[in-house]
């Protein structure tokens, strides 16, 4: 299949799935980029959800801009951000046409009733993985292969008590902060 | 009209940074007190709308408000404002992102900064959760979706659909031994 055209299809899919807001897309993205070979590594698509909270603009959009353009240039780019758009403006188009009390309805509520605690599930799950992969660099499963990097169980420290003393601080200082500790213990103390 | 909603959400999409519940405010400011394209009422009818569809909230926003505003052309200019400026500052970034992700610097900073990333998600799960009525099925299904996840049993879009098919069952078998209770 022609790459402009399945990176449309496949952002279309994922965004006529993205409940939840942004970060409930990582697992579905994750098994696309695996699926078809994007990206060259996962570490990759981690990389960028940081860039991602850095910049202006909702995380789907970003993601998909960011795949789609190292995928297939300019027109890649527009293809991926089109498709995970589109899904919400036809839905929209149409509630707002036909449908304003749709939040009401029962139906919806109870989808989402289902949807919501399953979303957060997806995502405590997705959270527990990519700690695995940035501490262990490997999965909870995989005992072997577990690596020890004193290193990095401090900045897991650090970050883990900032966050948890000052959880409404902006995401943004989190990761520069982060980026700041990764060049120090990284660059400077080698083991 | 087109121009005006177009450039009012493009300032939407340039200045919130992270996405979601972020921009509320700012859509507040611009849309509603200063161009008064829909009431307060409304607005709170568009988030519990857009917290009901797939979607981010920014681009749920700018779609309804534009329609209302000036119909599906007025929906196409909002949303197009809305998307182009992280459209634009991503490409750049991507050019940029190419060229140093393979300088040593970049990828000691990323070590942390993939650590940071996993906090962050892990807190945006925790605080959903938070939000979640206390109820049984919840419960069951957090636990279901963390498993199910955790393993790679199911594709994503899977694991979702259920949980929503579960959600309806339980809703329809609720209001069925109401209607049986009262009849």
């Amino acid at each position: 299949m022609d790459k402009i055209w399945l990176l449309f299809i496949t952002f279309f899919k994922v965004g006529l799935f993205t409940f939840g807001g942004g970060y409930a897309m990582i697992p579905m993205i994750e098994e696309e980029v695996l699926k078809h070979g994007w990206l060259n590594s996962v570490d990759l698509l981690v990389d960028f959800i940081a860039i991602s909270e850095s910049t202006p603009g909702p995380f789907a959009i970003n993601i998909a801009t960011f795949i789609g353009f190292d995928e297939a240039g300019l027109w890649g780019a527009i293809a991926a951000t089109l498709g995970v758009v589109l899904p919400s403006f036809i839905i929209i188009l149409f509630i707002a046409r036909f449908f304003t009390r749709f939040a009401k309805n029962p139906t919806v509520n109870g989808f989402l009733s289902g949807v919501k605690p399953m979303v957060v599930g997806i995502l405590v799950a997705v959270g527990v993985g990519l700690l695995c992969r940035s501490t262990i660099h490997t999965d909870l499963f995989h005992l072997s292969d577990w690596v020890f990097d004193p290193r990095t169980w401090v900045i897991a420290a650090v970050l883990l008590g900032i966050r948890l003393i000052r959880p409404k601080m902006n995401p943004i200082y989190l990761i520069l902060f982060a980026a700041i500790l990764g060049i120090v213990a990284y660059s400077l103390i080698s083991i | 009209m087109l121009r005006d909603l177009f450039f009012t959400f493009f300032k939407i999409g340039l200045f919130t940074f992270g996405g979601g519940y972020a921009m509320i405010p700012l859509i507040q400011r611009e849309a509603i007190e200063k161009k008064k394209w829909c009431s307060v009422d409304e607005f709170l009818n568009i988030i519990a709308i857009a917290e009901s569809t797939p979607g981010p909230i920014a681009v749920n926003s700018a779609t309804f408000i534009g329609y209302k505003q000036k119909g599906v052309l007025g929906a196409f200019f909002a949303t197009l404002g809305v998307v182009l400026p992280s459209f634009v500052i991503i490409l750049l970034i991507s050019l940029f992102l190419v060229q140093f992700k393979d300088n040593t610097i970049v990828a000691n900073a990323f070590q942390g900064v993939r650590i940071a990333v996993a906090i962050l998600v892990l807190g945006a799960g925790l605080k959903l959760m938070r939000k979640l009525k206390k109820h049984w099925l919840t419960i069951v299904l957090i636990i279901a979706g963390f498993i199910l996840m955790l393993f790679h049993w199911l594709p994503t879009i899977f694991v979702i659909l259920i949980g929503g098919i579960i959600g309806i069952m339980y809703q329809t078998i609720v209001t069925w031994i109401e209607v049986a209770k009262r009849g």
